[in-house]
């Protein structure tokens, strides 16, 4: 499955998702309840030895936060006019240890690991009722169609090059989103033909 | 054996089936016709997806508007379109559902998964996303994914229109090794010449029912008169 | 609800996913416009209230457990904490809202009112999740964060637009829908 996970095996990459998921979660809730910089730069320094630990070069601890790096900018400008420049440093170090752990949970946990861990997350749940077999399996329907209409999205896309339509949102959307209507309907019957 | 009494099927106000009434028992039984006469609407109904307006479908003795779901087991269909049909992101996963369905625990789904994936030569594929298989391959799991179930029949619609010469062999092989009795929709008039029986719709009607040749005459003769 | 729900839910999922694939248009300041959100507004038009809004959180679930499905192949949880992780979980409350609106006019309003439903939950809703969390996590006040978004408004404007006509020609392409 085409996910973001790095291949390894410390600690963290073999440590059950539920564990790490709830880790996350702490973490977040210490930043916001200790308020002070010290203690967010020092778990930065921690959240960077993770990376490490993980085998993890440094530069997919920067990945994490390049995205948003003119969000930092934005802050540090808001906050420089309003409070201080300090502050908006507080604020952007507590902002980018949050990416960094989320980050790296992403990295050290294989999707199929998650989507096993809501599964039986979602068991219990059928005794009130809750249809979960219908749930994992539009995961995997999903899963499965992803491919298959990015690909339908190509496919519009060269046929519309032809006609220099390429770059017409409407002429790549309309055809893509008729096929995958008309597909719905072979789909339901071939889930039900095999005893769904 | 499948007996189609007195059918009859609309579907949106436009009548698709008028009146057809056959049994079925033959082990290889072909159906051909024009886009659009109602062969392929046929195909649904001797599985249950469709049920008919009037008359009705009974295999072996089960009515396909009241059991349903017995007969779902009874009769596999394979659609034209594989990539409509496998629905599990993985090879291995999307024939192991059917088997899901059917309550049959992990541990034997596994084991069933494994022998058809290597009786359709897809072994090596087993862990591999159904996206990256051929179109040949990805009718070929279709099917396995419909045999690993063990119907009694086997109903395939249009199974080669989509694929190129070698692939339509392939699947032609396939269909020849079915130990099961199959009734194939179909366009592909080299699929059919040593089946038992053709029916050739037209219309919402069946214009002939003969051996392969008398039939595939009719058929021809009846595309040149229109 | 009936396999062929799942199989719409999880279609819808996949599309929005897909779109992704669409390259993006920048606006002249700068501001990028990605058809994926156009995805968000389509689920609830064509889909209505309660299916719509879950073949979002589908959407929502496969990014956050790691999968790269926003444009430019990001994904993962980390989204979700950042700048813009208010404006997700905005999504699937806007596709629900949008699937309401919808649903009093049986899925077909004109093209007037699709557009204004398409801006209440596309973009009214999406914003009342995402300008707070903004302001939160950057510590703005408001106002300050709702400037700070107001650059994508045109885009999401213009799609509003462009999801509404998309609407209308595939009910045309397909009527028994």
């Amino acid at each position: 499955m085409l996910d973001l996970y790095s291949e390894g095996n410390s600690r963290l990459h073999t440590m059950k998702p539920g564990w790490k998921i709830l880790g996350l979660a702490i973490s977040g809730s210490l930043l916001f309840a200790v308020d002070n910089i010290l203690f967010s730069i020092a778990f930065l320094a921690v959240t960077l030895a993770l990376f490490a630990a993980a085998g993890l070069p440094l530069r997919r601890a920067w990945a994490q936060i390049r995205p948003v790096i003119w969000i930092f900018v934005l802050i540090m400008i808001a906050q420089a006019l309003f409070n201080s420049w300090w502050v908006g440093l507080f604020v952007i170090i507590r902002f980018a240890v949050l990416l960094m752990l989320a980050g790296l949970l992403t990295l050290t946990t294989r999707s199929s690991e998650m989507i096993d861990g809501i599964e039986a997350g979602l068991r219990p749940l059928s005794r009130l009722g809750l249809r979960t077999r219908g749930i994992s399996l539009a995961i995997s329907l999903t899963l499965r169609f992803i491919p298959v209409l990015a690909s339908v999205v190509r496919e519009v896309r060269e046929a519309q090059y032809a006609r220099g339509l390429e770059r017409n949102i409407l002429a790549l959307t309309i055809p893509a989103i008729v096929r995958t209507l008309k597909m719905s309907e072979d789909i339901s019957d071939a889930i039900d033909a095999r005893g769904f | 054996m499948i007996e189609i009494q007195n059918v009859s099927l609309t579907l949106d106000d436009r009548p698709v089936l008028r009146n057809i009434s056959l049994s079925l028992s033959e082990q290889r039984i072909a159906i051909v016709g024009s886009n659009g006469s109602g062969k392929s609407s046929f195909a649904r109904l001797l599985n249950g997806l469709r049920t008919p307006t009037e008359g009705s479908v009974r295999v072996d003795g089960l009515d396909t508007r009241k059991q349903a779901r017995d007969i779902r087991r009874k009769v596999g269909f394979v659609f034209q379109n594989p990539d409509n049909q496998i629905v599990f992101p993985i090879v291995e996963e999307d024939v192991a559902f059917g088997l899901k369905n059917l309550g049959i625990p992990p541990d034997t789904r596994t084991e069933m998964a494994r022998d058809i994936l290597q009786r359709y030569g897809l072994s090596a594929h087993s862990k591999h996303p159904a996206h990256n298989l051929s179109g040949g391959q990805k009718q070929l799991l279709a099917i396995a994914g419909v045999l690993v179930m063990k119907p009694d029949y086997v109903v395939l619609d249009e199974p080669t229109t989509l694929l190129d010469l070698r692939n339509k062999l392939r699947i032609s092989n396939a269909i020849d090794a079915l130990e099961q009795a199959a009734i194939v929709v179909t366009h592909d008039l080299d699929l059919v010449k040593d089946f038992d029986r053709v029916l050739v719709f037209e219309n919402g009607r069946v214009l002939a029912d003969d051996v392969p040749n008398a039939a595939l005459n009719r058929y021809v003769e009846a595309m040149l008169d229109a | 609800m009936t396999t062929k729900d799942i199989v719409l839910i999880a279609l819808f999922a996949a599309l929005t996913a897909a779109l992704g694939v669409i390259p993006q248009i920048t606006l002249p300041m700068g501001v990028p416009i990605t058809a994926q959100s156009m995805g968000v507004m389509l689920a609830g038009a064509f889909l209505g209230a309660k299916r719509g809004g879950l073949a979002i959180i589908l959407f929502l679930a496969l990014l956050a457990v790691g999968l790269p499905l926003l444009a430019g192949g990001r994904g993962g949880l980390g989204v979700f904490f950042g700048a813009s992780g208010g404006f997700l979980i905005g999504f699937p409350v806007g596709a629900f809202m949008i699937g309401y609106l919808f649903d009093r006019y049986a899925g077909r309003p004109p093209l007037f009112p699709s557009i204004l439903f398409m801006l209440l939950g596309g973009v009214g809703v999406v914003y009342l999740f995402g300008v707070p969390w903004l302001a939160v996590i950057a510590e703005l006040s408001v106002w300050q964060a709702l400037a700070a978004s107001a650059a994508f408004l045109p885009g999401d404007v213009i799609k509003a637009v462009l999801a509404s006509l998309i609407l209308r020609e595939v009910r045309k392409a397909i009527p028994n829908l």
